[in-house]
């Protein structure tokens, strides 16, 4: 007996397909049966009732920090997909920065049969650049090609020697899988804990430059060309790294590169907790150096800010990614210097990139192209869309909902963001993976 | 007592974090009362009840002898209960976090804690764990108030006002958290500042064309690369530590090239105004950054400084309770 489920009324958008219109979805055992009105003879076992709401294929994110095995109390694969469920994303891709690193088969098998287990969204891994990603041996890129990473990352830190990265994009080049780096010239970052500039000036803290980006990024851009590898830029975080990436795809170089909603919607200044009417040049109060907004990339300025929704807009940036890292309580109630740096996303990116939309800088299917035909289209996948026969993966959504912010209330066991308390417009209503409900708001 | 009891209203700090909080009414607040401690100071009985029944504790992360003993001084002639806690004799060794050190010092109901930590910010992260008030003796490359208090007093002990005066800070601008709350000290009480040190040693954000959005607090702060034309007609010169690991660092090729380029010595300190001040928060690396015979020459205010430390830190204390309606 076959399962189906009704989403009913519902607007969907479905950027694969150039469709935006109010009708209905089918979901027949697990797959995309039907878009549009239903032959109302065949009731479906459930119906969902989705008038008012935007119905879209399932969100993908490219880069996210699942943390098992090893480092289990900031997030596990099943709090991790759960809270990835929770914002929409049905496909995500953990980073593997691990313990052990996921630079074997061994540990893809790992985190594909945890996620097959105890995971209720799909994960699909990433491996290591090089063995344990020390930066010095290319990892057995070929096995873990085979074992089904869907590309390589030392993230967290960049590849930073020259060479290996000119070997990482030759060799993998053959395996038609990218090359994913975290971009920051070591020696300009060391000890930096924020983005430079007056913010950092004023704390007391050592910022990293935008060169400690942008260098990379030319490098990178520079061997791709040299050796035909994929290069995907990971968490680009400014103007220049923009302009540079653009002026290389004129050009005609294999390389993507991704942004995430924190670098799309806040500035350095979230570091100061000002409060509302406030500006970086009044006084500091105790709310000040607040660890939550520690990131690296670091949250940069206005102006760098302000060009990513543009880098969007004119196709530069390929798709918005979370970079989800989860912390513990004891990796950020402490001094700015100690804190790790991180974001807990999931839960909140949808919310963060509705405002891009709610005022005007981006239109509606753009952003959730975005978020699903686009990352689809980097992993050379047949996710991503609505198209009939495809896994039904449907992301439910109310596209006018405020709503505060409550980290207790997070589903991941990650906190860790700035945006506690806020309100926001635009929650997830209900998720679907493979045609299971596996999220729905309260 | 001779306190400026009506400015009472005026003084409006709850914590000490940094003087960007400060009024230039709040800045005069307590060097006025600066003044009356060091009169009671120089009395036989050297005891103010101001504090008697609160428990003051300091917590040392970082060795100072000399503003730790300075800080307690001035919390014991006001009549506190005095407990210092330094990281090498607590559990902070033993890998204690600074947040679980802060409950502990909770648990014993301290009434305002004055700590020094290498991290920028470590403060303002107690302020917003604790009841207790907080006063910054020293935080990072962040701040460090009570220092620039002193250094406003005895500024204007000397030359009777600080408005309008020219101000030069030397050294290591980037790293020096004495400039940074100098900086905010001295724009607040309306001085001409210019900054000085070689270009590696000064935030990037204070050259190439910065400083000139709209209300921008040290928009009017000059800088200077070069030392003799910074001192010209300068009223006062503020000479800073130059840490020895800056070379390390790659921002400067030698001590002997900094002392050379920065250091303060007689025939630069002949280009500034007759009587100019030559100031220094210490400890000071005499032949590096301030040559002995200026240190210790007819200009300088240095031990002045220090002694001035003790009423400064008295005068705060006293501002804080008395903000709280205390008895004095």
């Amino acid at each position: 007996m076959s399962k189906s489920i009704l989403i009913k009324s519902g607007r969907i958008i479905d950027p694969s397909s150039d469709i935006d219109e109010i009708t209905d979805l089918l979901i027949v055992d697990g797959k995309i049966a039907k878009v549009g009105l239903l032959d109302l003879e065949n009731p479906p076992s459930e119906v969902y009732n989705a008038e008012g709401m935007i119905v879209t294929p399932g969100f993908i994110d490219i880069h996210c920090h699942l943390r098992e095995p090893g480092e289990e109390y900031k997030e596990t694969i099943e709090t991790g997909t759960k809270s990835a469920a929770a914002g929409g994303f049905t496909t995500v891709c953990a980073m593997p920065n691990t313990n052990p690193p996921i630079d074997t088969r061994s540990i893809v098998d790992f985190v594909k049969n945890k996620a097959l287990t105890e995971g209720v969204v799909r994960v699909l891994p990433i491996g290591c650049v090089t063995k344990k990603s020390h930066g010095r041996e290319l990892s057995e890129m070929s096995e873990l090609a085979d074992a089904g990473v869907i590309g390589f990352s030392d993230d967290g830190k960049p590849v930073s020697d020259a060479n290996i990265m000119r070997q990482a994009l030759a060799y993998s080049a053959s395996l038609g899988l990218p090359i994913i780096n975290h971009c920051e010239v070591p020696e300009l970052a060391d000890g930096a804990s924020m983005n430079e500039g007056w913010v950092a000036t004023r704390l007391g803290l050592k910022g990293m430059p935008n060169t400690a980006e942008e260098a990379m990024v030319a490098r990178d851009i520079s061997l791709s060309e040299l050796t035909g590898g994929r290069i995907h830029l990971a968490h680009i975080s400014t103007a220049g790294t923009l302009d540079m990436v653009r002026d290389a795809k004129e050009r005609g170089i294999n390389v993507t590169c991704e942004v995430t909603p924190h670098h799309l919607t806040l500035t350095d200044e979230a570091v100061l907790s000002i409060g509302d009417g406030n500006t970086s040049f009044d006084a500091l109060t105790p709310h000040a150096y607040n660890t939550t907004a520690k990131v690296n990339p670091p949250l940069r300025n206005i102006t760098d800010m302000s060009v990513m929704a543009r880098g969007i807009k004119d196709g530069t940036i390929d798709f918005i990614a979370t970079d989800h890292a989860p912390h513990s309580s004891v990796d950020k109630v402490c001094t700015f210097q100690e804190a790790a740096f991180g974001i807990s996303v999931l839960e909140t990116a949808l919310g963060s990139v509705l405002s891009l939309y709610h005022n005007s800088k981006l239109d509606l299917t753009t952003i959730i192209k975005k978020l699903t035909s686009d990352p689809a289209e980097f992993l050379g996948s047949n996710l991503g869309t609505l198209k009939v026969g495809r896994p039904a993966d449907v992301t439910v959504f109310d596209l006018d909902e405020d709503w505060k912010v409550d980290t207790s209330l997070f589903l991941s066991k990650g906190k860790n963001t700035p945006l506690d308390g806020a309100t926001l417009t635009g929650k997830v209503k209900a998720t679907f993976y493979s045609g299971e409900n596996v999220y729905r708001s309260k | 007592m001779t306190l400026e009891t009506t400015a009472r209203q005026t003084f409006s700090q709850q914590n000490i974090l940094d003087l960007d909080s400060f009024t230039s009414q709040d800045i005069t607040y307590v060097l006025d009362n600066t003044l009356a401690m060091e009169q009671v100071l120089d009395r036989e009985i050297r005891k103010v009840p101001a504090l008697r029944g609160k428990t003051v504790v300091t917590l040392f992360y970082e060795s100072s002898t000399r503003t730790r003993v300075s800080f307690e001084q001035a919390a014991k002639i006001l009549s506190a209960d005095v407990i210092n806690v330094t990281s090498g004799g607590s559990s902070s060794k033993k890998g204690e976090s600074l947040y679980n050190t802060a409950l502990t010092i909770q648990a014993m109901q301290a009434d305002i804690i004055i700590v020094r930590h290498p991290h920028s910010g470590a403060p303002h992260f107690l302020a917003r764990q604790l009841e207790a008030k907080v006063i910054n003796a020293g935080d990072g490359t962040h701040a460090h108030p009570t220092q620039s208090l002193l250094d406003l007093y005895t500024i204007r002990k000397n030359i009777g006002t600080i408005e309008g005066k020219k101000i030069v800070i030397v050294g290591d601008i980037l790293y020096s958290r004495v400039a940074r709350s100098n900086l905010w000290g001295l724009t607040k009480m309306g001085a001409r500042v210019v900054i000085c040190g070689p270009q590696t040693l000064i935030p990037n954000d204070f050259l190439n064309g910065h400083r000139t959005e709209e209300g921008h607090p040290f928009a009017g702060v000059e800088v200077q690369t070069d030392l003799d034309a910074a001192l010209k007609d300068a009223d006062v010169i503020m000479t800073l530590r130059l840490q020895l690991e800056r070379q390390k660092a790659g921002h400067l090729p030698s001590l002997r090239e900094y002392s050379q380029t920065y250091g303060l010595n007689a025939r630069r300190l002949a280009m500034a105004k007759d009587g100019a001040l030559v100031m220094h928060p210490g400890p000071m690396n005499e032949g590096v950054e301030i040559e002995t015979d200026i240190a210790h020459g007819t200009q300088s205010v240095i031990e002045e400084q220090v002694k001035s430390g003790v009423a400064v830190r008295m005068s705060l204390l006293y501002s804080m309770a008395a903000s709280q309606n205390l008895e004095i």
